[in-house]
């Protein structure tokens, strides 16, 4: 039992298991979405052909501040029952719980963005000019950008104060790139101006150049704790 | 060393004294900007002093993370607040420029913003290490700087990219470089880095001191009859 | 009379390296008599 994917495995059902049960991340991040679109639509006529520039912004601004909701309680129940100690004494590698952790945060983001995204089309009245399918990739790279970095940064902050401020304070300014990608990708999409190619291959860049760094350094931030 | 440290001081003053007076009377005043473009001789050159220390840090940390030496980390840390330093100078500096030229403070032009963005990781870095709690705030600081240099590439590249399709009026150098400029323009960077060599020896001075400090506290207090807290 | 642009940056710019070093200094002068203090103990 000791063989890593078994680990990484039980461990994300563990952790979809409690989540189904309580709901608490997917309720705080639907309703935080929900007031992000409401308030944003003060700003603008969703009629106007104009909007169909700043929406790919405004999306990502929701899906972001709603990662963070979940990507701040990620460590919080291993934190309660020392989980994370005996994890440490284990000879079970770090990177099998990083992993479980980020693939969770995934599943749980992108089911969020896929409520979210029927409710963005009625209220700011979408019709894509460009291809839709190319929405799936960005969403699903630009997703496991945010997720990635967001676990990892989520394990730093841990031992600091404030503890939840620490963590978009680190995860934004790293996340640029990405961010820029994705609004980029989803505003062509959108407007059919422009073509998505370069943004995704800079996302798939990204990820893969992430995700390497965050397996590799993992270890040493879970000893460091 | 000690001794060495005011006489490097009085010949650092002198040589920035000599490196304004290149930038304001010396070099040839542009045919479009007039005067004000001067301010280029302040704002390039910090920016390429704040990549020097960008770069430093980035060095350092790695051979903290391999290596757990305390100097190394003392480096870092001096290395990103100079750094930062620097960089807010070229923030600063730059919509001073941009406002009599372009008539905005700021443009999203992608060097400046690609510079913001290099700014806000490296105060996020300088925030970690304040608000650690624990003896460990040097790993993860190390961790992040880390993650920050190998990040810093992408933004500038990404942001470069966007700006080519969707440009913005350009803060910076327009049109050929005059040889004199260059000249102007080397001094001070020269003058800039013997600012920031002997300012950075400093603070380096000042953190190991701290180190020991810290590392005589601790021990003072485990060897109290009380036990440790 | 662009050249008030050109007086306000360089005066940042010395405003902000001043502020710096006086810092260190300052953290400088904190950290030495830490030390002093810590030396006659020992």
């Amino acid at each position: 039992m000791n063989k890593a994917p078994n680990i990484t495995a039980a461990t994300l059902v563990k952790d979809i298991r409690l989540e189904w049960r309580s709901k608490d991340a997917i309720n705080a991040m639907l309703f935080f979405s929900l007031l992000v679109v409401v308030i944003f639509s003060f700003a603008f006529d969703p009629r106007a052909e104009e909007s169909r520039q700043i929406v790919g912004g405004l999306v990502w601004v929701a899906f972001l501040f709603a990662a963070v909701v979940a990507l701040n309680q990620t460590w919080a129940r291993e934190l309660r029952n020392q989980v994370l100690d005996a994890y440490r004494v284990s000879p079970a590698p770090a990177n099998s719980i990083f992993l479980a952790k980020a693939l969770g945060n995934f599943l749980f983001v992108v089911i969020l963005e896929g409520l979210m995204t029927p409710l963005f089309v009625v209220f700011y009245n979408l019709r894509a000019l460009g291809p839709v399918w190319q929405m799936v990739p960005v969403a699903a790279l630009g997703t496991w950008a945010l997720v990635v970095n967001g676990t990892f940064f989520s394990a730093m902050s841990l031992r600091t104060r404030s503890r939840e401020i620490m963590l978009p304070l680190l995860l934004f300014p790293i996340s640029i790139p990405a961010l820029l990608a994705m609004v980029r990708a989803t505003s062509a999409v959108l407007t059919g101006e422009e073509s998505t190619s370069f943004w995704i291959a800079l996302l798939v860049a990204y990820d893969v150049v992430f995700t390497i760094v965050s397996l590799f350094l993992f270890e040493t931030v879970l000893q460091a704790e | 060393m000690k001794r060495a440290f005011p006489i490097l001081a009085v010949l650092t003053a002198g040589f920035l004294g000599y490196a304004g007076y290149q930038a304001l009377f010396v070099a040839p005043t542009d045919q479009m900007q007039g005067d004000v473009y001067r301010i280029i001789y302040y704002h390039v050159p910090s920016a390429w002093t704040s990549f020097v220390f960008f770069f430093t840090n980035f060095v350092a940390s790695i051979v903290y993370l391999v290596r757990r030496n305390p100097k190394a980390d003392a480096i870092a840390v001096s290395a990103a607040e100079l750094g930062v330093v620097f960089c807010t100078i070229v923030l600063v500096t730059g919509p001073i420029w941009a406002r009599p030229v372009w008539g905005i403070w700021w443009t999203w032009d992608w060097r400046l913003t690609s510079t913001l963005v290099m700014w806000l990781i490296y105060v996020s870095y300088l925030v970690l290490r304040r608000f650690s709690t624990g003896g460990q705030a040097p790993v993860l600081a190390a961790v992040l700087a880390v993650i920050g240099a190998l990040d810093i590439p992408l933004v500038y590249f990404s942001i470069w990219f966007f700006r080519t399709q969707h440009p913005q009026p350009v803060i910076g150098e327009g049109g050929s470089v005059d040889p004199r400029m260059l000249h102007v323009w080397l001094i001070n960077w020269a003058a800039f880095l013997c600012l920031g060599g002997l300012v950075f020896w400093a603070r380096y001075r000042v953190e190991t001191m701290q180190q020991e400090v810290d590392e005589t506290e601790a021990l003072e207090s485990l060897l109290q009859p009380g036990g440790s807290r | 009379m662009n050249t008030h642009y050109l007086y306000a940056a360089y005066i940042a710019t010395w405003a902000i390296h001043s502020g710096y070093i006086f810092t260190v200094v300052r953290r400088y002068q904190r950290v030495r008599r830490k030390l002093r203090e810590l030396n006659k103990h020992a």
